[in-house]
C-alpha cells in the first residue's frame, strides 16, 4: 500500500457518499442467511452508489460468498432486502439481473468458442442481439484491449487475458451494479494492476463496483471498504478513515515469543498489544515509547517498526481478532 | 467507455421484462453453441456414428443365419431402425452430458444469473442437442441407402419429421438424467444401467412377442411374458415399430406379434417427448441445489 494508491481511490468519491447527492444503485437493508443450523449473515446494510469500488474484505467464512451469491439472485433472500436499481431482486429477479454484471471467482468462459463467440452468447443471454449487439461487442473488445484477439479460441488466452474477457463479458449489456467474486484471484501481480486500472476507469465511468475480496492490498485500493466478521458487518468506511480510526502511527514488534512479550508488555509498562502475524502491534502514543519497549523486551527483540497503520489492524481492533484470510490469500 | 453511455443503458433498462423475442433469441443462441462445440470437438462426431455402424455390421453378419422375424427380414433389415435409434440416443443423450460440463466449467453459472430464466436454456440444450442428433442419424441414413442396404421411400419426410421428434425425446431424457448429476462418471452408469437396456427392450434388437395380459402363451415363459410385457410399456417400442414402417414399407408389420397401428405410434412418441421435456423442465425449476456450484 502506498500513499498515491490511496489518493487516487479516495478520489473517485471524496468521501463516503451521502444520499443526498445520488441514489444508491444497490440497496441492502437488513440481510440475514442462514444455512441448516449456520448463521453466514445476519443484519447486513450497505448501499453502493455510482462510480464507487466497494470492497467486501473479510477472513474465509466471514459471509462474504453468501452475500455474493445472494446479490447475484442465485439464493433466494430469506430475511430482508436487496434493491437493484429500485427493482426489488427478491420479487423480480429476472428484472434485477438485467442490471447487474456478474464475473465470479471460478470462470465462466466457453473455452471451446472463440472471445467474439463468447460475447455474441453473452448478448443473446441478455436479450441483446442483431446489429445492436456486433456493435456492443466490438466496443467491449476494443475498450478491453481484446481486437487482435477476437477470434482466438478462449482455451489459448492467458489468465489475464481471460479475466479481460470475464470482465467484457460482465459489462456486456452495461449494468448499473458491477459484482466480482475474488476477482483477482489466480492472477499474476502486473494481470491484477491490470484488472484494477479497468475497474478504476469503469468506476469513473459511472458504474459501481462492488467486489469481495480477502487480500488487505486490495482492499486498500478501493474507494470505500466493508469488513466482514462471522456474518456481521464490523466496519463501513474509506480505507484511510479506517486508518485513522487507529491513531497516527503503529508499532510493530518481532520477538521470539509474541505471547509471553505480550504479557511482560503489560504488566512492566502498562502497554496493551495485539498479535497480528505473529508480531506485536500497539498505537504509538509517543516516541519514548520505543526506548521503554526496548528495554522491556531485551535480547528477545528481533525487530521493532514504526509505520502508518494498514487495514489489517483496523480489523483486528474491530473485531479482536487477527485477520487470518491474508495467509490463504498467499498461498492460493 | 464513456459515463453517458452507461446513463443511456440505465434508461433503456427500466422498460420491463425481457421480451419473448429475446427467450427465442438466448434460446436459439444456446442451441447453436452446441452444435458449434459439437463439431470442434470431431472424437465426439466420429464416436457417435461408429459404433452403432460397427454394431449394425458385426450383428447383422453374425447373426444372419439365426434369427427370423414375422415380418420376413432379415437380421441387418430388421436391425437397420434399430441401430439408427441408437445412434440418436448416444448423440442426444451425449450432447445433453454437456450440461455437466458446463457446470464444471463454469459456463453454466453465467447462464443461471441471467435475465433469460430457464426455459430457454432447457429449449436450447434440447434443440440443440436433437439437431445434432438428427443430422447424424440422416448421415447414416444416407450412407446405407448409398451401400444398398435400404433404398429411400416416399415416406422419407414422415421418417425424418419421426426421428426429429424422437431425439427431442431422447435430448429431454439426457436432460432429465444430467441435470442433477455432478459427475461424468455417474452419467455412464446411468447409461449402461438405464439407457442401454431401454434401447434393447424396445424391439431394436430382438422382436417383441405376441402377449396376453392373462398369463403365458403356449410356449412361453413367465420371465418372457414379464419382458415382453416391458417392452410393450416402453414408449420407445412404439417409435422404433414405425421406424421400421417408414424405413421399409414392404414389410408386413401386421404379421409380427406386436403391431400397433400409425397412429398409435405417433401419438404415444409425441407424447413422451412431450412428457419427457415437461420432467426435465420441472426438475429445472425447482432444483436450487445446482446453483450453488463453484
Amino acid at each position: 500500500m502506498t500513499d498515491t494508491l490511496s489518493k487516487r481511490s479516495v478520489a473517485n468519491v471524496p468521501d463516503a457518499p451521502s444520499p443526498g447527492q445520488t441514489n444508491p444503485v444497490c440497496q441492502v437493508t437488513g440481510l440475514y442467511h442462514q444455512y441448516d443450523n449456520h448463521v453466514a449473515l445476519k443484519d447486513v446494510h450497505l448501499n453502493v452508489y455510482p462510480g464507487e469500488i466497494v470492497a467486501v474484505l473479510g477472513p474465509n467464512g466471514s459471509g462474504k460468498t453468501t452475500l455474493f451469491r445472494l446479490l447475484c439472485t442465485l439464493m433466494p433472500v430469506q430475511r430482508g432486502m436487496i434493491k437493484i436499481d429500485d427493482v426489488d431482486a427478491s420479487k423480480s429477479p429476472l428484472e434485477a439481473r438485467q442490471r447487474i454484471g456478474i464475473i465470479f471467482q471460478a470462470p465462466s468462459l466457453d473455452v471451446q468458442l472463440t472471445v467474439t463467440e463468447n460475447l455474441i452468447c453473452q448478448g443473446a443471454l441478455y436479450g441483446l442481439g442483431g446489429a445492436a449487439l456486433r456493435e456492443r461487442c466490438d466496443t467491449m473488445l476494443r475498450h478491453f484491449g481484446l481486437a487482435d484477439r477476437s477470434d482466438d479460441l478462449c482455451k489459448s488466452l492467458s489468465g489475464g487475458l481471460k479475466r479481460r474477457v470475464e470482465l467484457a463479458k460482465g459489462m456486456l449489456h452495461q449494468p448499473s451494479v458491477l459484482l466480482l467474486d475474488e476477482p483477482s484471484t489466480g492472477l499474476d501481480p502486473s494481470a491484477r494492476m491490470a484488472l484494477w486500472a479497468e475497474l478504476e476507469q469503469l468506476a469513473t465511468g459511472g458504474v459501481a463496483v462492488l467486489l469481495t475480496t480477502h487480500l488487505m492490498e486490495e482492499a486498500e485500493r478501493a474507494s470505500r471498504v466493508m469488513m466482514l466478521d462471522a456474518g456481521r458487518k464490523v466496519a463501513d468506511s474509506t480505507p484511510s478513515a479506517l486508518r485513522d480510526t487507529l491513531g497516527s502511527n503503529v508499532i510493530t514488534i518481532q520477538v521470539e515469543d509474541p505471547e509471553a512479550a505480550q504479557v511482560q508488555l503489560r504488566e512492566s509498562i502498562e502497554l496493551s498489544t495485539q498479535i497480528i502475524d505473529g508480531r506485536l502491534s500497539a498505537d504509538l502514543t509517543s516516541p519514548e515509547m520505543v526506548p521503554r519497549i526496548m528495554e522491556t523486551v531485551g535480547d528477545h527483540l528481533q525487530s521493532i517498526t514504526v509505520g502508518k497503520p494498514e487495514l489489517e489492524h483496523a480489523f483486528t481492533k474491530l473485531t479482536g481478532k487477527p485477520f487470518v484470510g491474508r495467509a490463504a490469500g498467499e498461498t492460493s | 467507455m464513456s459515463s453517458l453511455n452507461i446513463q443511456s443503458a440505465r434508461t433503456v433498462q427500466s422498460s420491463t421484462r425481457l421480451s419473448i423475442s429475446a427467450h427465442y433469441g438466448a434460446a436459439w443462441m444456446l442451441a447453436k453453441r452446441e452444435w458449434m462445440r459439437f463439431f470442434r470437438q470431431r472424437n465426439r462426431v466420429v464416436a457417435a456414428i461408429a459404433q452403432p455402424v460397427l454394431f449394425w455390421a458385426l450383428f447383422g453378419t453374425g447373426l444372419r443365419g439365426s434369427f427370423e422375424s414375422g415380418g420376413g427380414e432379415s437380421f441387418s433389415q430388421f436391425f437397420l431402425p434399430g441401430t439408427v435409434a441408437l445412434i440418436v440416443l448416444f448423440t442426444a443423450i451425449f450432447a445433453t452430458i454437456s450440461v455437466i460440463e458446463d457446470r464444471r466449467e463454469g459456463f453454466m453459472q453465467a447462464v443461471l444469473v441471467s435475465p433469460i430464466g430457464r426455459f430457454p436454456v432447457l429449449i436450447g440444450k434440447v434443440l440443440g442437442g436433437a439437431a445434432i442428433a438428427l443430422a447424424q442419424a440422416v448421415a447414416f441414413l444416407v450412407l446405407t441407402y448409398l451401400v444398398g442396404a435400404a433404398s429411400p421411400s416416399s415416406s422419407l419426410p414422415a421418417l425424418i419429421l419421426l426421428l426429429a421428434i424422437m431425439a427431442i425425446a431422447m435430448c429431454s431424457l439426457g436432460m432429465i438424467v444430467a441435470w442433477p448429476m455432478e459427475s461424468t462418471q455417474g452419467f455412464h452408469a446411468i447409461m449402461m444401467l438405464g439407457l442401454m437396456p431401454m434401447w434393447l427392450l424396445a424391439g431394436t434388437f430382438f422382436p417383441i412377442a405376441s402377449w396376453q395380459l392373462a398369463g403365458p402363451l403356449e410356449g412361453q415363459t413367465w420371465a418372457q411374458w414379464i419382458l415382453t410385457a416391458i417392452m410393450r410399456a416402453n414408449p420407445l417400442s412404439y417409435t422404433v415399430i414405425e421406424l421400421r414402417r417408414q424405413m421399409n414399407p414392404t414389410i408386413d408389420i401386421a404379421s409380427s406379434g406386436f403391431h400397433p397401428s400409425s397412429l398409435v405410434c405417433w401419438v404415444v412418441t409425441l407424447m413422451a417427448a412431450g412428457l419427457a421435456m415437461v420432467i426435465a423442465w420441472r426438475l429445472m425449476r425447482t432444483s436450487h441445489r445446482v446453483d450453488t456450484i463453484v
